[in-house]
């Protein structure tokens, strides 16, 4: 999933004709004084830290100014925060509005339903999460028709909503309808939406869109989250990577296995720290790159848990015993592996060839390279 | 009887002149499925494996009496192939297809259940019934026929666990992996009645993972409308935590979807469940003893 900055969000927003209130974004003190002095972003004005994490006003990421000078001092002291763990690079400076109501609205997937789901609350501005569950209401819409007028009228009904700003709300929810499925959202949350005046105005944006439809939006390739640098360069080679604070390497193959083999490795006092999943693969070159990638994660063991389906086992052991070539003597570690599956056979036997054995049952493979680890197993 | 497939299902393969889709033509024949039919746009009057391609789903149908597809088709087109495999009189549609995005699946679901077509994935292994049919791409050779259902959200997870029953001595009647997209065509709860149903299934395996509610939407199944015996494993009890879909997500969710919430419910219902993938077949079998001996 892609979380866009809340400037990219409303950016999106725009497109679609959400009402927004005016502003701009700065990366330093100066363009934010700039965006000032020239009425780009009238006063009294908003500042805000471009992060992913939420809870801001509450951190000291968001500040309020009167003036210029406040405005450049607000700049100055929210550029320099880490917040929860993010380095604040960018910031969101918008004219304040005059806030009447403070509502909730977004639109995400149902799994359970399989069907999009229109989330709303006359409980705005707060953590939806520590909204009581009978304030809010949950509407499923059916993809083809897509959301209807009867679904939008009980949302401005739940919302509290009649006259002009029930009509506003139509226009509003027909456009972040399109934005969720043209943008291939996963979601879009408007938290808080503001009753300004006779209408509705988006005062934050939270938009994620989804990984697998970069092919429609090669835009969102582009947009780096909190990944670390090795998680990055595993992205770009197509290798699902996380790390945690673990010291031992789990090469598997599919999220089912590598979660199993998590619990094994756990249940054996074993502590994994970085896992791999190799995902379903025919070239040798990718098992090569995944285990130069492991080793580049500084692991004190290492456990290949490979059951062949699509990545046959031979795949691989030749990937695997031209990336032992290729590691330099310095970040070698203790491997156990465990080739089961299509082309079992002859994946062992080039391990062996190779001088690694591979242990067939699961429970003793996975107490060996605790053991190896230094774990207790 | 198994369920969904059998010896007399009749399979169209839609992206047979892939790598994919020409490996797994192949393997499925040898599994006994009858592949009688390939289709990729463009390369119809071609054979692949012996299989003869067509240029539509239309045209595999006609000639073929094809009745149930497994598609290979790239992400980017899937939404494309499934749409007209349904269109094509197809009624069970297996999507091995990984990356498909949801928003795709979405029209793909309900386009198929308006037309009375079910879906089988996407990013799914498949259907096997040993002995009889196959329609995706579990290896053949962790399969042994037999008596013992399987149903699974994942992948190579499902090989290992059916592959362990195996060497235990045991069988399987039909294994069906779900896949563990967000949006899937057959859920667990789909797939429960068809088990149920089948006077080849005496026990059932089911494979989960953390992530949604799909277990504890299972468990709700098994506890009222399910009498075989169940064996059940949840994969990530270990992992760490992540809120995938953030806070709306979460308020959709609340308080279900983690190891704990859907072990639970299993339990409550009255499957055993196993803490680990190798614990699996030990249960199954001293289930099937204790059901003997009653």
């Amino acid at each position: 999933m892609v979380k866009l900055a809340e400037w990219r969000g409303k950016e999106v927003f725009r497109k679609y004709g959400i009402p927004l209130p005016q502003g701009a974004v700065a990366r330093s003190p100066e363009e934010a004084d700039s965006l000032v002095a020239t009425g780009q972003v009238p006063l009294p004005c908003v500042i805000k830290a471009q992060v992913l994490a939420g809870g801001r006003g509450k951190g000291g990421a968001v500040q309020f100014a009167n003036s210029r000078d406040e405005a450049r001092a607000a700049a100055a002291s929210i550029l320099g925060l880490e917040f929860k763990g993010e380095r604040v690079r960018e910031l969101l400076l918008e004219e304040k509005l005059p806030i009447a109501r403070e509502l909730y609205l977004a639109l995400t997937l149902d799994r359970a339903a399989r069907m999009p789901i229109l989330i709303a609350s006359a409980h705005g501005g707060v953590e939806i999460e520590s909204v009581e569950d009978r304030e809010i209401d949950r509407q499923a819409v059916h993809p083809f028709p897509g959301l209807t007028g009867y679904e939008k009228r009980r949302a401005a009904k739940v919302l509290g909503l009649s006259g002009a700003p029930a009509k506003a709300l139509d226009r509003l929810l027909e456009a972040l309808w399109r934005v969720f499925v043209e943008e291939d959202a996963e979601l879009v949350e408007i938290n808080p939406l503001a009753v300004v005046g006779a209408g509705l105005v988006a005062l934050d944006a939270k938009v994620i869109v989804e990984d697998d439809a970069t092919f429609r939006h090669p835009e969102y390739a582009e947009i780096r989250d909190d990944r670390t640098p090795l998680e990055e360069i595993a992205r770009e080679k197509e290798i699902a990577f996380v790390q945690l604070d673990g010291n031992i390497g789990v090469i598997a193959n599919g999220a089912g296995l590598t979660m199993a083999t998590l619990d094994v490795l756990k249940e054996f006092g074993g502590r994994p720290g970085v896992f791999l999943d190799l995902g379903g693969t025919d070239d040798p070159k990718k098992v090569t790159e995944a285990f130069l990638l492991m080793a580049q994660a500084k692991p004190t063991a290492v456990f290949l848990n490979i059951f062949g389906g699509v990545t046959k086992c031979d795949t691989v052991a030749k990937g695997l015993v031209e990336a032992m070539g290729q590691v330099p003597k310095a970040d070698r570690f203790p491997l156990v592996a465990r080739i089961r599956g299509n082309n079992e056979k002859e994946g062992i036997e080039i391990l062996r060839a190779a001088g690694i054995t591979s242990v067939p049952s699961l429970k003793e493979s996975a107490q060996s390279v605790v053991r190896a680890a230094g774990g207790s197993a | 009887m198994s369920v969904l497939i059998d010896r007399d299902t009749r399979v169209v393969v839609q992206g047979i002149t892939g790598h994919q889709g020409t490996t797994h033509a192949r393997q499925m024949k040898a599994f006994g499925a009858q592949v009688v039919a390939g289709v990729t746009p463009g390369k119809g009057g071609t054979e692949v494996e012996g299989v003869p391609v067509f240029d539509s789903v239309q045209d595999a149908v006609e000639r073929t009496q094809a009745n149930a597809s497994c598609i290979f088709v790239p992400a980017p087109w899937a939404r494309d192939a499934l749409l007209e495999a349904v269109d094509a009189g197809i009624r069970l549609a297996t999507v091995v297809t990984e990356h498909i995005p949801f928003h795709d699946m979405l029209v793909m679901y309900h386009y198929a259940s308006a037309k009375g077509a079910r879906i089988i994935g996407p990013n799914c292994p498949g259907i096997a019934a040993p002995g009889r049919s196959k329609v995706g791409i579990i290896p053949n050779g962790v399969f042994r026929p037999g008596r013992v259902g399987v149903i699974s959200r994942s992948g190579t997870l499902t090989y290992e666990i059916v592959n362990g029953i195996t060497e235990h001595g045991l069988g399987q009647s039909t294994c069906i992996g779900l896949g563990g997209d967000p949006v899937v065509g057959t859920s667990f709860v789909d797939a429960l009645p068809l088990f149920e149903a089948d006077p080849d299934t005496d026990l059932l395996v089911l494979v989960g993972e953390i992530g949604g509610t799909a277990e504890e939407d299972a468990a709700e199944f098994l506890r009222h409308r399910f009498s075989k015996p169940v064996v059940a494993y949840i994969a990530g009890r270990a992992a760490p935590t992540g809120k995938r879909m953030g806070h709306a997500g979460a308020i959709i969710t609340r308080g279900r979807g983690t190891a704990e919430t859907k072990v639970a419910a299993l339990t409550a219902a009255g499957a055993r469940v196993a803490r680990f993938p190798y614990e699996v077949p030990d249960l199954v079998a001293e289930t099937l003893a204790a059901r003997g001996r009653r």
